[in-house]
């Protein structure tokens, strides 16, 4: 009987110890996995917007995805003031609007490629269709576009780091 | 300590230290197989073999490959395949057998689904098989993102996609998966980890599993009838071979089993010489680019049908029934409410149209998740996708209301 309590004890003491243990391995891990602060750093792009022209459709790159940057042209223009969620989603400096989104599709995260005779975009994957602000036009994609955080800094555009006009896009839902 | 004599010759030596003469009793000249079987029960066999074929190719191979990013690429292309003599050979043979184990796992799986060798004690050999296959999915996939080419790369990416559940955007489980905002080198080198150490242990530690669970209930046989394993292995000791139900598995079952697998290594490495191209996807001897999609990203034939299922619905609903096609399977001994173990043509009508439509129908979802995803094939693919699920919700049904044979 007496045995018996002690080696229960001990059976208890193991597990406690093992279990702070498996705890303590299971956070290690975990954060072994997490994105490198290199990773993290690298994180950070800056645009210099006086440069890009109405009409043609630039891919830059952030975090190793793909951006799109599309100066809107008058027309353009004119047809996203027709849709509130259109305008919404450009960004103005300098008085011009420009597109800036990430281009992946927000389906599985194909590229979809700018069509210049029809002014949109057009994914190869399942067919998802975005216009000329990025607003998805056709399903499967259940959003437009998403917006990267950008800090508006004078005429340039800083991607990665969150500006006062992000923050508002994403309060109003615009992007996520 | 244990008594030990002089040893009578090597076999004797072993024999007192490690018991071989009752080892090779327990696993092999003692081991029973029903006489009624057919050449579908030497799958498993086939498999072993397939399995090994792809450890000692995967070895060579692993001599050579580099994972970075900017050395993976040519490491297979140029190193193996032009610089290290036979490197070609290891090649085609790993992506032969890693497409062709495939091929065998679902006749495997189909032949217990029409056998019933599921039910009645072996449902522990139907799950551990399922966590196989599981595990295979999963070193099929790591493997495919090795060579680092545009294949590799956008599956890797949609994926890896999938693990933000749709709607709940989980992005920050994703980026945690690749280790970065995107597939790059801390992508890489996990997932060759995954591949060449943790996976394929996992796969040993279920094979042992699988192995195990069938130890107690034996194999099943062609006409699912319950063997006194006991008795009529006595019968065949006793010297009434013929007209016991029972064999021994070596050398009896082995000869048939190693007949079959010669007549399958004959077809296996005419497709390693001769035919490997379809294992080989053409995108992917172009190396990875991030800013560049391929026209269609499709996965290896064997993921087609529930990629199909994944395909014609909105994000959400697509992710909750492919979600629902890959653990389905695993219930399967819990799903059919049938008190029959026998062959689905002896089971009566619903069961074996059950069968055969299941079968057809995940035939057809693989073709048309092939396909691009356009006028009637998108609908055909459609109306199977809804099948399959449809089928699986009326299993307990149709078999719960099946007589007794």
């Amino acid at each position: 009987m007496e045995n018996n309590s002690r080696r229960g004890f001990m059976g208890k003491a193991f597990g406690a110890v093992a279990g702070v243990g498996a705890v303590a391995s299971l956070y290690a891990m975990k954060k072994s996995w997490d994105p490198l602060p290199s990773v993290k750093a690298a994180g950070f792009t800056t645009l210099d917007m006086s440069i890009y022209q109405e009409n043609v459709m630039v891919t830059e790159k952030w975090r190793g995805k793909p951006i799109f940057v599309l100066k809107q042209s008058a027309a353009m223009l004119a047809k996203a003031k027709e849709n509130p969620r259109d305008i919404e989603r450009l960004v103005e400096i300098s008085g011009a609007h420009y597109m800036v989104c990430i281009g992946l599709c927000t389906h599985l995260g194909c590229i979809p490629a700018f069509r210049t005779a029809s002014n949109d975009f057009k994914c190869a994957c399942h067919g998802g269709e975005f216009d000329a602000s990025g607003m998805v036009q056709m399903v499967p994609p259940p959003r437009g576009f998403d917006i990267p955080p950008f800090k508006i800094d004078g005429t340039k555009l800083v991607l990665g780091e969150v500006g006062p006009e992000w923050q508002a896009m994403k309060d109003n839902g615009i992007t996520l | 300590m244990a008594h030990f004599t002089k040893a009578t010759g090597i076999a004797d030596w072993l024999d007192q230290r490690l018991a071989v003469n009752k080892l090779e009793k327990v696993m092999m000249s003692e081991y029973w197989i029903p006489k009624n079987i057919n050449f579908l029960w030497a799958m498993g066999m086939v498999l072993v073999i397939t399995f090994a074929l792809l450890v000692v190719s995967g070895i060579f191979l692993l001599m050579y490959y580099v994972p970075t990013t900017d050395g993976a690429f040519y490491s297979v292309n140029y190193t193996i395949m032009r610089e290290v003599d036979f490197g070609w050979l290891w090649r085609h043979v790993h992506g032969v057998a890693a497409s062709v184990v495939f091929l065998i796992i679902y006749i495997h799986m189909f032949t217990g689904i029409y056998y019933g060798s599921y039910k009645k004690g072996r449902e522990l050999i139907w799950i551990s098989g399922m966590l196989l296959f599981v595990a295979f999915s999963a070193e099929a996939f790591s493997g495919y993102m090795l060579p680092w080419g545009q294949m590799s790369y956008w599956a890797g990416m949609v994926i890896t996609n999938l693990f933000s559940g749709g709607s709940l955007h989980a992005d920050g489980l994703v980026e945690w998966i690749r280790g970065d905002y995107v597939p790059a080198q801390a992508f890489l080198g996990r997932f060759f980890m995954l591949h060449v150490l943790l996976i394929p242990l996992a796969i040993m530690g279920l094979i042992g599993l699988h192995f195990g669970a069938l130890r107690i209930p034996h194999v099943n046989n062609q006409d699912g009838e319950e063997i006194d394993f006991d008795a009529e292995a006595k019968k065949y000791l006793d010297g009434d071979s013929k007209n016991s139900k029972v064999m021994r598995f070596a050398n009896d079952f082995m000869s048939k089993d190693m007949m079959v697998v010669g007549v399958y290594l004959i077809f296996f490495f005419y497709l390693v010489f001769y035919n490997y191209g379809f294992a080989m996807d053409p995108v992917n001897f172009d190396p990875a680019d991030g800013l560049k999609t391929p026209a269609h990203i499709y996965p290896e034939w064997y993921f087609l049908w529930s990629y199909e299922i994944l395909r014609p619905f909105n994000i959400d609903l697509g992710l909750v029934l492919f979600a629902f096609a890959q653990v389905i399977f695993v219930l399967l001994p819990f799903l059919d409410r049938s008190p029959n173990t026998c062959a689905a043509n002896r089971r009566g009508k619903p069961f074996m149209i059950w069968f055969w439509l299941m079968l057809s129908n995940m035939i057809v979802l693989t073709a048309m998740g092939k396909l691009p995803p356009e006028g009637i094939f998108s609908t055909i693919g459609l109306v199977a996708a809804v099948l399959f699920v449809a089928m699986w919700l009326a299993l307990p049904i149709i078999t719960s209301m099946e007589k007794k044979v």
